[in-house]
């Protein structure tokens, strides 16, 4: 990581005491960080101006959100602005600096620690309902809800994104891109017709994408011709999603936003990642957001290049 | 109105089910792809899953009366002659089940808005083919407050009535719509139903359960009455809605899963081979929403955010009795990708005034 | 709506960049070597130009096939063009696939002004293939392939 004017916590104070002395301390004007909510797991992005309102400050188990893309707005304000970014956060924050659309000199990045988000909508997907309290039991979690007392593995309500973590030996995050590889052509097609299908067209994975900062995006803009407002024909819900992963392409550091928001739990992040995996396999392993300088592999080329045959030998059957 | 309390053991519920779909569509809370929805039943397909269990669907049920989109009319040109087509879809009789007492509700404020005049023609069909079957919610979430507009979960509206209990599906016509699709499964299968008219000890019993449930949930008790006695300016003008606003990314997710969003954008889609006039949903949230020729006229995400809660919380009630467009589904709590909600919304603006 | 019943006529969209391919399809002409009239030629300044978005459009507008024909890598009229499209072309049919769109539907190839035998030869292949894949109903909208009807 480049940057050498961030904050790195050097003496393991907690997050919400760090956030209180930058503002005491002057360092920055604002600070950027999480709400909290109005159950225990709905906590907010949210920008705190003084210390008062950082008594509602918070940073826990459910702070999932990418903070990076609100800085595109944040930082063309008057003064300084500390954000809180996470590990993997780090990488759109880079991302952002690197395309012209942080103002560098105005953010003060923070870097926090993180063992893992939890997802709330996994919970939920268990049939755990009513939900009032989760406390941390090692790997379980005691789950306080209006029907009694549940438990879960902590594993299996981790945000995806967590689930591959970038600063951890995670699991391989190709997996289960490899399994579409792997499928008929027939059955592709069938998958994403049955997940894409699902889509509202809410425009959230665009909306919370740190890639996706266009001023005017080309399904807002009625001169474009593919301009819509709802999916009116299926060919609609893939062009647009097929269009968003490739605009994104090579810009992407995979920080799984867009899968965590999707109110229909489309698992969005395929189709990055497996641009993601081709452009590492062609042009060699490269992760949007490492840095804040180099040039993207859509950006650059070799002249011995594969061909665009390949597509045609690489596996995956008719 | 019938009285009539008919049960069907649970483990016959398919033939019930088999009964509607006989000759009309019937749309029931089924899964797709890990998600449940209100989707065409079709009694031949085994793969399909009924989910009683799920409380709320992901989209409403408003969808099946006014659809994400429709085909409205198209336009043809040869020479110099434009043809008008109306290919306005067909509405045939359908049923849906399994409508929460929250969605029931929807459709009240949704007529208020689409049938009076102008009457909305598509809306207005549906409405008049369709007839609605509630079941009652054994298990209310976290995020409910539906108690909050009068709505009991233990009893909804509906043309129809259904309650989960003792192993058994209670059904209990409200309507003459109602009474007539009873009157026709009767017809067609005399012993589907058993009569237990005044020994619905055990319906009771659940009704009591499910209102001893909600007053312990968390909202339980929550009051919106603030915004019925401030006067509108005042919470127009609230410094707070810079503060709430800042997380909200203006995507559509809280008015696309919202049972009683109505706004929508009519737009011309060029085919290649002549022009297909549609309807679609649209959300407040959108930059650009009711786009004129000289541009749009909330220009803000904060303007853009203070429009969707003021419709909801003051100028529908100020329109209408004083009735919120809100039914307290919980659907924005469960689905907002910043968290931000209706209930954040109306505590923080009306302070201590609301609960 | 009676396309079932109809003879299978395709739908083919070339980018024919203006400095070599497109040249390479006048030289086939005057050379008097037929290539299919299901081909529809669009002339582009540069294979670089063809955004990818030309190509689903292509597709959402009743397309079979779309093909790429640009300058031979190294021959770019501005240099590097083609590069460029390379890359990209090769992520996008990659993509496409991974969609489980049929891949023999998309093709880049190079042919320079001086190939007049092989565009021919490259499009009647190209045509050969979609005729063998039959209609393309897995990426395309159906409201502009049905014709406005009550």
């Amino acid at each position: 990581m480049q940057n050498a004017d961030r904050e790195i916590n050097k003496e393991k104070i907690s997050v919400a005491e760090m956030a209180k002395q930058i503002l005491e301390q002057g360092r920055a004007d604002r600070l950027m960080g999480w709400k909290r909510g109005e159950f225990f797991y709905d906590n907010s992005p949210a920008v705190f101006e003084n210390l008062s309102e950082l008594d509602d400050f918070v940073y826990d188990l459910f702070c999932g959100s990418n903070l990076s893309k609100f800085l595109v707005k944040e930082s063309r304000k008057d003064g300084k602005i500390a954000v809180l970014l996470k590990p993997c956060d780090r990488y759109s924050f880079n991302q952002l600096v690197k395309e012209h659309r942080i103002i560098k000199d105005n953010v003060l990045p923070v870097e926090i620690d993180c063992d893992g988000m939890l997802d709330i909508d996994k919970i939920r997907a268990l049939g755990i309902k009513g939900i009032k309290k989760i406390t941390v039991d090692g790997d379980q979690l005691q789950i306080d809800t209006v029907y009694g007392p549940k438990t879960c593995a902590r594993e299996d309500v981790l945000l995806m994104k967590c689930l591959t973590c970038k600063d951890r030996v995670g699991g391989d995050r190709f997996e289960l891109v490899k399994e579409i590889e792997a499928m008929s052509s027939v059955e592709r097609y069938e998958f994403w017709r049955s997940e894409l299908s699902k889509c509202i067209r809410c425009n959230a994975c665009r909306n919370v994408c740190p890639a996706c900062t266009c001023e005017k995006c080309v399904f807002d803009n009625d001169k474009s011709g593919i301009a819509n407002k709802a999916n009116t024909d299926s060919f609609e819900e893939s062009l647009y999603h097929m269009i968003r992963a490739f605009h994104v392409a090579g810009r992407c550091t995979d920080c799984g936003e867009c899968t965590r928001v999707c109110p229909q739990n489309i698992p969005l992040h395929l189709i990055n990642r497996k641009i993601i995996k081709d452009l590492n396999e062609f042009y060699g392993e490269y992760q949007a957001g490492e840095d804040d300088f180099s040039k993207g592999p859509l950006t650059r080329f070799d002249l011995d290049d594969v061909e665009p045959d390949i597509v045609m030998e690489r596996g995956g059957n008719k | 109105m019938s009285a009539q309390i008919l049960t069907v053991k649970m483990e016959n519920i398919g033939n019930l089910f088999k009964a509607i779909a006989a000759d009309q569509k019937l749309y029931l809370p089924l899964e797709q792809a890990g998600q449940v929805q209100f989707l065409p039943y079709d009694p031949a397909d085994d793969s399909q899953k009924v989910r009683l269990d799920v409380l709320n669907t992901v989209r409403s049920a408003k969808d099946l009366f006014f659809p994400q989109s429709e085909n409205m009319v198209a336009f043809k040109k040869q020479g110099k002659k434009i043809d008008i087509i109306e290919n306005r879809e067909k509405v045939e009789a359908f049923t849906v089940f399994g409508v929460r007492a929250c969605d029931a509700r929807s459709f009240d404020i949704l007529d208020r808005v689409f049938l009076s005049e102008p009457v909305d023609v598509s809306y207005a069909e549906r409405r008049a083919r369709g007839t609605v079957v509630t079941l009652a919610c054994n298990e209310p979430e976290e995020t409910c407050f539906c108690e909050t507009f009068g709505i009991d979960a233990a009893k909804p509206d509906g043309d129809i009535t259904t309650w989960i209990a003792d192993g058994l599906l209670w059904w209990q016509a409200n309507t003459n719509k109602g009474v007539k699709l009873t009157d026709k499964l009767l017809s067609v299968d005399a012993g589907l139903f058993v009569d237990s008219t005044g020994e619905a000890k055990a319906l009771e019993e659940q009704q009591e359960k499910i209102r001893e449930i909600i007053s312990q949930l968390p909202l339980h008790g929550l009051s919106l009455e603030y915004f019925h006695k401030e006067e509108l300016k005042t919470i127009f003008n609230s410094p707070k809605w810079q503060e709430l606003s800042e997380a909200c990314i203006g995507c559509g997710t809280c008015t696309f899963v919202c049972p009683t969003c109505q706004c929508y954008d009519i737009r011309d889609y060029d085919t290649g081979n002549g022009v297909q006039r549609y309807r679609c949903w649209d959300s407040c949230m959108y930059s650009d929403f009711v786009m004129m020729a000289h541009g749009n006229p909330r220009t803000s995400q904060v303007e853009r955010f203070r429009q969707r809660f003021m419709h909801k919380l003051v100028y529908y009630p100020a329109n209408n009795e004083g009735i919120f467009s809100c039914v307290g589904c919980g659907r924005c709590l469960a689905k907002c990708p910043s968290s931000m909600n209706i209930v954040k919304v109306a505590k923080t603006i009306g302070g201590e005034a609301n609960v | 709506m009676s396309i079932e019943n109809k003879e299978f006529k395709p739908l083919i969209v070339a980018f024919c960049c203006n400095w070599c391919s497109y040249a390479g399809a006048d030289l086939a002409g005057t050379s008097r070597l037929a290539y299919p009239a299901e081909i529809k030629i669009i002339r582009v300044p540069c294979s670089c130009r063809v955004n990818p978005m030309f190509v689903l459009r292509a597709f959402q507008r009743g397309a079979d096939g779309v093909i790429i024909a640009g300058c031979h890598p190294g021959d770019c009229h501005y240099t590097t063009g083609n590069y460029y499209a390379r890359r990209r072309m090769t992520l996008l049919f990659s993509m496409l696939d991974f969609f489980g769109i049929e891949k023999e539907r998309t093709r880049v190839d190079w042919v320079s002004a001086a190939e007049g035998v092989k565009f021919s030869t490259v499009m009647n292949d190209f045509s050969k293939k979609i005729h063998e894949l039959g209609e393309n109903r897995r990426l395309g909208d159906l409201r502009c392939k049905m014709p406005i009807e009550k």
